[in-house]
C-alpha cells in the first residue's frame, strides 16, 4: 500500500507544477513526470511475488511468469507519451519564434 | 526485498521530481528529468519487465535530446525570470493535500502488491507459445492476440509527428531552406 | 557557425565506427523480436540514434550525402500502407483483420510465428523515420534563431 501511496503523490507533484508554474518548460516538464507516474502505477498491479519475466526460454516453467497484459499496455503508453512531448516542443518553439518570451501570462495579453 | 529497493527508488524520484519543478537554471531542471526517467526504467527492470525497460530507457533519452535541443542556447541568458502567484500555490497544496489524504481508502480496496488478478492472462500464458509460437509473450500479445491497439498506436504516432512537422515548416521564401517537409 | 560544421576530429574517428556498431545492434534487437525481449519499437530507436549520431558529429551537410532525406518520407509513408495491407491479406485468407496468415513454425528459432517478424520491420522502420524526422527539423530552426 505505500508503494501505491508514493506513485500516487509523485502524480500529485506532478499535477502541482502544471498548473503553478509560469515558464512553459517547466509546463512540459511537470507533463512528463506526470507520464512516468502513470505508467509505473500500471506496472505495480502487474508484479507477483517471486515471479519471473514472461519470457519463455528452455525448460522454464510458466506457473511463476508476471503478468504480461499490463506490460503490453504500457508499451504503447511509452511510445504515445514521445508523440505528446515532441508536440510540445514543436509548439513551445514557434511561440518563442512569436512572442519572444516563454512565460504563459505575457503571451495571453499580446494580441498576436 | 524487492519491496525495500522499490521504496528507495521511488523517494529518490519523488526528491528529484520536486527539485526538477523548482530550480531556477533551465539545463539543470532538464538534467534532472532523466533521474525520474531514469528511475521508473530501473524500477520496471526490478518488477521483471526487461522489454519496458530497454524502451523507457531509450524514448526517454530521446525525449532529453530534443528537449535540449530545442530550449538551450549558449549565448542566452539561462534562468527562469518570472514569478510565482503565491495565493495560487498554497491553495493548489492544500486541495492537493486533501485528495491525498481522501484517497487512501481507496488505495487500500486495491489488490496487494504481489497478488495480481489474472484471468485474460492467464490464457495468454498458457496458450500464446502453442498458438503464436513466439518466445516472447509480451510481443505476442502486442503484435498477435491485440494487434489492432497497436495499428491505433502506429496510426497516433505517424500524427503527432505530422503535427510536429507542420508547425515547424518555413514558408517558402524566407530563410535559406527552400522546403522542409511535404 | 560552429555548429553547423560538427564537432572536433576526435568525435569524428570514434563516430565513423561506432555508427555501424550501433546499426547492427539495432537491426538484431528488431529480428530477434520474438525470441528476445525488445521489438519492433526499441530497435527503431536505436537506429533513428544512429542516425542522430552521425548528424551531431558531421553537421547537416554531409548528413544529407550520407542519407538519402527523400527516400526516408517514402519509407515512412509506405510501412504505414504495408501495415494495413498485411492485415487485409489476412482478411482474404483467414477471415479476421491482421490474422496470422504464415504457419508457425518451431518454437525457438528465428524463422518462425507467422507475421510477427513482417510487423515488427514495419514498426521499426517507421518509428526510426519519424523520430529522426523531428530532430532534423528542430536543428533547422536552431540554426535560424542564432542568426537572427
Amino acid at each position: 500500500m505505500i508503494l501505491y501511496l508514493l506513485c500516487f503523490i509523485l502524480l500529485l507533484i506532478g499535477l502541482y507544477g502544471v498548473i503553478t508554474k509560469r515558464d512553459l518548460i517547466k509546463i512540459i516538464l511537470s507533463l512528463a513526470i506526470m507520464e512516468y507516474a502513470a505508467n509505473l502505477f500500471l506496472i505495480l498491479f502487474a508484479y507477483r511475488k517471486g515471479g519471473t519475466y514472461p519470457i519463455l526460454e528452455e525448460g522454464k516453467e510458466i506457473a511463476m511468469m508476471v503478468d504480461p497484459l499490463p506490460q503490453a499496455l504500457v508499451l504503447t503508453s511509452i511510445v504515445i507519451e514521445l508523440g505528446i512531448t515532441a508536440m510540445l516542443v514543436a509548439l513551445a518553439v514557434r511561440l518563442y519564434q512569436k512572442y519572444n518570451t516563454f512565460d504563459i501570462t505575457k503571451i495571453r495579453r499580446l494580441a498576436g | 526485498m524487492v519491496e525495500i529497493w522499490l521504496i528507495f527508488l521511488l523517494s529518490i524520484m519523488i526528491i528529484a521530481s520536486i527539485v526538477a519543478i523548482e530550480v531556477k537554471n533551465k539545463l539543470s531542471a532538464i538534467i534532472t528529468l532523466g533521474i525520474v526517467g531514469l528511475g521508473t526504467s530501473l524500477a520496471f527492470l526490478f518488477m521483471q519487465a526487461p522489454d519496458l525497460a530497454i524502451v523507457q530507457f531509450l524514448f526517454e533519452i530521446f525525449a532529453i535530446v530534443i528537449l535540449v535541443r530545442a530550449f538551450i542556447n549558449p549565448k542566452k541568458h539561462q534562468e527562469e525570470k518570472s514569478g510565482m502567484n503565491k495565493f495560487l500555490a498554497v491553495c493548489t497544496i492544500i486541495v492537493l493535500v486533501l485528495i491525498a489524504w481522501q484517497s487512501l481508502d481507496l488505495l487500500k480496496a486495491l489488490p496487494e502488491f504481489g497478488n495480481p488478478k489474472m484471468e485474460t492472462a492467464q490464457y495468454y500464458l498458457d496458450n500464446g507459445a502453442s498458438e503464436t509460437g513466439s518466445a516472447n509473450l509480451v510481443t505476442s500479445i502486442i503484435l498477435d492476440y491485440r494487434a489492432y491497439d497497436t495499428l491505433g498506436e502506429v496510426t497516433v504516432l505517424f500524427t503527432a509527428i505530422l503535427g510536429a512537422l507542420a508547425i515547424l515548416r518555413v514558408k517558402a521564401g524566407k530563410s535559406e531552406e527552400e522546403e522542409v517537409s511535404k | 557557425m560552429k555548429d553547423q560544421h560538427g564537432m572536433t576530429l576526435i568525435v569524428k574517428t570514434i563516430t565513423r565506427i561506432s555508427v555501424w556498431l550501433i546499426l547492427l545492434y539495432g537491426f538484431y534487437i528488431i529480428f530477434h523480436g520474438h525470441l528476445t525481449p525488445g521489438g519492433g519499437f526499441a530497435g527503431g530507436v536505436i537506429i533513428a540514434l544512429a542516425f542522430l549520431n552521425y548528424m551531431l558529429a558531421y553537421g547537416r551537410g554531409k548528413t544529407e550525402k550520407w542519407i538519402n532525406i527523400n527516400l526516408l518520407h517514402d519509407l515512412e509513408s509506405a510501412s504505414a500502407i504495408l501495415f494495413l495491407i498485411v492485415g487485409i491479406i489476412g482478411i482474404a485468407l483467414s477471415g479476421t483483420f491482421l490474422a496470422n496468415w504464415i504457419t508457425s513454425g518451431k518454437l525457438f528459432s528465428l524463422f518462425s510465428s507467422g507475421t510477427i517478424p513482417i510487423l515488427n520491420i514495419i514498426i521499426g522502420i517507421k518509428v526510426c523515420a519519424g523520430l529522426f524526422f523531428v530532430v532534423w527539423t528542430l536543428s533547422i530552426f536552431h540554426i535560424e534563431e542564432e542568426a537572427d
